[in-house]
This record gives structure tokens, C-alpha cells and sequence, in this order.
């Protein structure tokens, strides 16, 4: 059990260590950009203001200090919970991106197991059979989809689901001029599933292709072999033999991808005006709003590392052969 | 009577040469051997002499551009596809080489219960996984581990206690003492030994030829995919007068323990 506080300790370690680099990097950037937060404070207000009111506020806010002495100062502000002030959505950053995680969570969680689940299925459907129709139709498929950019394949459902047959709506979580207390689950669900579509297409491609290749692999194994001679059938062979060794490196994929899935979800939500924290994003940038940037930034490392860290654990939990291999040798006495 | 007959089998490969030709490559050529109730028959060659092709071509495990010829029979009847899909694991057996033939994911006792479930034989009775093991010396501990934490006799004492509870009556057995010390070796053929006593017909595919003799009644010797020679087991001792080819007497005497003669030996 030691090695498993070390394991766990180390990886926290790493995780903060990442963060707080990434703090770093991120508000660096700012600094340099052409982002000014007193411009993006007052935005159409900057004609009537003179230099000496902004050089107040400039003070007022400690812009006329250091790089390193600000950057201490909002890290240590984000270190005991205080994200800053949105001047985007005229409220705390905790609050926008908890509100806005919200709606996210379901898209992309959703997403997230739809192209797990479907995916690992055509995977296994296609690599059972190489060279069979079946396998070259979902290849082909995987194929061009792992090459086709998000908002590309948003813009063609939006053009042909709604544009054309309107069967979905064209934008936002829920019907124009309803109050949210007065929108239905049915209603919410009509509006989540042209963007749901869309972001699960693209990771379906990747967890298909790598499931597929160690498909492959398993069903040219020697215990594959084995098992056809012991007169195992097909499906009696995938369910048994290839599902078991195949759903690993799928589950890792799945969770090494929650950055890509993060990335799509920004330009799915933006073709959609789903108010999402990926569509929060672009907004932040578009107005130069430095603190919510900045903390979506953090946020989503927190995320991908967090979803890596689970891949990386997983795999020594589920693996007979690295978790505890040294136990196992000592109940078992020839 | 025989339980197994092969008449005339061919194995050949066929390869792609360039764009338009194929060309076909015999690796087993015009093998013809049977084998009967009771009996151990030693499948002997060099690596490469067509050895455990002509075991996979028996269960019908040929890869996909492979192709067989001739004919062969179990129980007197024609052993085609259908009948090797349908005889493949319930009537014939096969103990693979290896560890690696073990799912490395699945443990000792899931994979016992498959297979007997895939011999149409399930083992449905608490203990009956644990009963199965211990007869091959095996502790029930052993089913609740991972193939990746037996040795290789432990391995294939699994693999015996998986064939046992298939009730095949056709064993064929590749290289069984590959990767073992003496004394495993010893135990294993044993058991060969055992399931030919108990009427089954067993095929022990080695390059081990003295190993092999311990327990067999008569030995095919394989050279190059062909049939080189086919002896009784008990001809081969002293020097070897009593083998009716020159070839298998150059083997037996090649062997250490007979001095390591290359020379050929006058009759």
C-alpha cells in the first residue's frame, strides 16, 4: 500500500507543479498580448476618459506595478479561491464558469461516452474481420472524420438538420424568449443534440481506429488461437478474449482525449451559440476579459491533467500484469 | 482402429510475387501417418519441418493463405471444415507450446471454465474448477491468478487440466517439453501417457527425440515436410540395428548420449 501514497503523492505533485506553470505561461502571455484591461474595463466609455483617470485606475488596480509583483498577487488571490471579476458577463469568474461548466458538462460528458461507447463498438466490429466490408466501410469512415476539422462537420449538420429539414433547432440551449425555469427537458434535449451529434462524430473516429489496430493484434494472438482451438466461436472469442483486451487501451484513449474533446467543444459551441464554457472562451477573448482567460485557461489543464492522471491509474489498477504482480506470487506456491 | 488418418496432406502457402503472379509454396508435401486409440505417436523434425503446420491443419487453424490438400479422416469420417469447426475443441484437442497461449487478462480458473464450456462439457459444480487443477498438482489458489504468474511447467499443467476437461479423444500435443526442466518434462509426458491409457490417441509433436521415445509407441520422423521415416519406438536403442531406414538411424545416433556420429552407419 506504500507504493500507492507515493504514487498518488507523486502525481499530485506533478499536477500542481503543472498549474502552476501553466499560471505562468498563460499570464505571461497576457501581459504580452495587446489585451489592455483597462480598454476592455471600459470599452465604449474610452473616448471620455483622460490619461489621468486612467493612470488612477491603473494604480487603483496595481497596473503600474511589476510583471512578477502582479503575477504574485493573482496567484495568490486564485490560491485562496478568488478568481477575479468577469467584466464580460458583469460578475465573479467563479461564478460564470461554474454556470457555464453546467451546461457544458452534460455536451461534452454525453459526447465524451457516446463516442466511447460507439466507437469501442466499431472498433471491435472492424478489427474482428480485417479486410472484410464491414471493416473498410468504418475505416473509410474513421478515416475522413479523424480528418474533418469540428466546426466544419457543425456548419454541414446546422446547413442540413436545421437550415434544410428543420428538424433541430439552429442555435442556443433552449428556445428564444423562454425564461429558463419555463424550458422542458424535451426542449433542452432537441437543442443539445445537433452540437451532441457533432462533437461525438470526431472522437468516435479516434477511439474506432485504435480500438480496431489492437483488435487486429488480439485476434492474430496466440491465445486468440487457443481459444479457436478449444473451439471457441467468433463472438465467443471477441466477447471473451478481444472486448477484455481491447476495452483498456480504449479507456486510456478515452481519457488522454479530454483535451481534444475540450477543443471541439469550444468551436462546436461557438457554430452553435451554445452557452457553454467553450463558447464562454471566445468571448473572454474577443473582449480581452484577462481574468476569466485566464481562469478557463487553468481550468481546463486542471481537466486534461486530471483526465490523464485517471488514464494513467487506471491502467495500473486494471492490468493484472503491473498492478500487484508481486502478490499475486506469493498466495501461489508451486 | 485408427482415430485419425491422413492421406496425401499438403500444406502450401501462397505469396504474391510482384503485381500479377502468385506462387504457391509446399511447406507439408504428400504426408501420410495414422494414428489409433491408445496409441502415442511422436511427431518428430527440425524446426521448420512441418511439425505443428500439420497440427494446425488437422484442427483446421491454417492462416488465410494457406491451403491444404489431400484427405483426412477422423472416426472413419472426412474431415473437412465443417466437421474440424464442429470436432475442434470437443473431440480434438490441442496444448499449445506456450504461456502465451493463456489469455494474459483472464484467470487460470475463468479459462478452465471456458474451455470446458467451449467442449460442450461447462463445469456448472462449485470446486469442479479446483478439482480439475489439483489434479495436475496444481493448488485451487492457482485459479484465482494470472497466467503472467505461472511458470512454464505450472503452464502447462493449466493446459493438460484444460484438454482433461475437454474429454477430446484426439490429443495433439506441441512441443511439450519446450522451455521445461527434467523433472517437468518427466510429468508431462506422464500425463500423456495417462490420457493414451485411458484410450484417447495422442500426438506429442517434439524436437526432443529421446523425450519423446520415453513414452511412444512409434515415431514419424519429418524432414524438409515430408515423411522421412516411420519407426516403431523400440527400435531405436543400442545402435540402432533395428531401424528399418537409414535415416532415422543417422538421427539416433547423431543424438549425444550415442556418441554424436555423422557418419552413416552401414546396416
Amino acid at each position: 500500500m506504500g507504493s500507492w501514497t507515493a504514487f498518488v503523492l507523486v502525481r499530485l505533485v506533478r499536477l500542481a507543479l503543472v498549474l502552476a506553470g501553466v499560471a505562468a505561461v498563460a499570464f505571461l502571455l497576457a501581459k504580452f498580448s495587446p489585451v489592455d484591461p483597462i480598454d476592455a474595463y471600459l470599452g465604449p466609455d474610452i473616448a471620455r476618459v483622460g490619461p489621468e483617470q486612467r493612470a488612477l485606475i491603473a494604480e487603483k488596480w496595481g497596473l503600474d506595478q511589476p510583471a512578477g509583483v502582479q503575477f504574485v498577487k493573482w496567484f495568490s488571490r486564485i490560491l485562496t479561491g478568488d478568481l477575479g471579476w468577469s467584466v464580460t458577463y458583469n460578475a465573479p469568474v467563479a461564478d460564470v464558469i461554474s454556470e457555464r461548466f453546467r451546461s457544458s458538462v452534460v455536451l461534452m460528458g454525453l459526447a465524451w461516452v457516446f463516442s466511447g461507447v460507439i466507437g469501442f463498438s466499431l472498433g471491435i466490429w472492424a478489427g474482428a474481420r480485417p479486410g472484410s466490408w464491414s471493416d473498410r466501410v468504418i475505416r473509410l469512415y474513421a478515416y475522413i472524420l479523424a480528418a474533418t476539422p469540428t466546426f466544419w462537420i457543425a456548419i454541414l449538420l446546422l446547413i442540413v438538420f436545421s437550415v434544410g429539414l428543420r428538424w433541430t433547432p439552429v442555435c442556443c440551449a433552449a428556445p428564444i424568449g423562454l425564461l429558463p425555469e419555463d424550458v422542458t427537458l424535451l426542449q433542452r434535449l432537441h437543442h443539445l443534440l445537433l452540437p451532441l451529434v457533432g462533437l461525438s462524430i470526431l472522437g468516435i473516429a479516434q477511439i474506432a481506429l485504435h480500438t480496431r489496430v489492437k483488435m487486429i493484434e488480439i485476434m492474430q494472438s496466440d491465445f486468440v488461437l487457443y481459444a479457436r482451438a478449444q473451439g471457441g466461436t467468433t463472438l465467443d472469442i471477441i466477447l471473451h478474449h478481444g472486448v477484455r483486451n481491447t476495452a483498456l487501451p480504449a479507456i486510456t484513449v478515452l481519457f488522454a482525449s479530454l483535451g481534444e474533446l475540450f477543443g471541439g467543444s469550444i468551436l462546436a459551441e461557438t457554430v452553435f451559440s451554445y452557452p457553454g464554457l467553450g463558447s464562454a472562451t471566445i468571448e473572454a477573448g474577443i473582449r480581452g476579459d484577462v481574468p476569466l482567460l485566464l481562469a478557463i485557461t487553468l481550468m481546463t489543464t486542471l481537466f486534461v491533467s486530471v483526465g490523464n492522471t485517471i488514464a494513467d491509474v487506471l491502467y495500473h489498477v486494471a492490468d493484472p500484469r503491473i498492478s500487484s504482480a508481486s502478490e499475486t506470487w506469493r498466495g501461489v506456491a508451486e | 482402429m485408427s482415430v485419425l488418418e491422413i492421406e496425401r496432406l499438403t500444406v502450401s502457402f501462397h505469396r504474391r510475387d510482384g503485381l500479377m503472379r502468385r506462387i504457391a509454396i509446399d511447406c507439408v508435401r504428400d504426408i501420410s501417418l495414422a494414428v489409433a486409440r491408445g496409441e502415442v505417436l511422436a511427431l518428430f523434425g527440425a524446426s521448420g519441418a512441418g511439425k505443428s503446420l500439420l497440427a494446425h491443419a488437422v484442427m483446421g487453424l491454417l492462416p488465410a493463405n494457406a491451403l491444404a490438400g489431400g484427405t483426412m479422416r477422423f472416426d472413419g469420417r472426412v474431415l473437412d471444415a465443417r466437421a474440424q469447426a464442429a470436432l475442434r475443441g470437443n473431440r480434438i484437442a490441442l496444448i499449445p507450446q506456450s504461456v502465451a497461449h493463456l489469455d494474459p487478462l483472464a484467470t487460470v480458473g475463468q479459462q478452465l471454465r471456458w474451455a470446458a464450456r467451449r467442449a460442450r462439457h461447462p463445469m456448472t459444480t462449485p470446486g469442479a474448477v479446483e478439482g480439475a487443477l489439483s489434479r495436475f498438482d496444481l493448488a485451487p489458489a492457482v485459479a484465482g491468478t494470472f497466467p503472467h504468474t505461472l511458470s512454464g511447467g505450472m503452464a502447462r499443467r493449466v493446459m493438460l487440466a484444460m484438454t482433461t476437461a475437454s474429454g477430446a479423444d484426439l490429443v495433439l500435443a506441441d512441443e511439450p517439453s519446450n522451455g521445461l526442466d527434467a523433472e517437468n518434462t518427466a510429468r508431462v509426458f506422464r500425463c500423456l501417457k495417462s490420457f493414451a491409457e485411458a484410450g484417447k490417441a495422442v500426438i506429442v509433436i517434439s524436437h526432443d527425440l529421446s523425450a519423446a521415445l520415453k513414452i511412444a509407441d512409434r515415431v514419424v520422423l519429418l524432414s524438409g515436410g515430408q515423411v522421412a521415416a516411420e519407426e516403431r519406438a523400440g527400435a531405436f536403442a543400442g545402435d540402432g540395428g533395428a531401424l528399418s531406414t537409414a535415416y532415422a538411424r543417422l538421427i539416433w545416433n547423431a543424438l549425444p548420449q550415442n556418441g554424436f556420429s555423422r557418419v552413416r552407419h552401414e546396416a
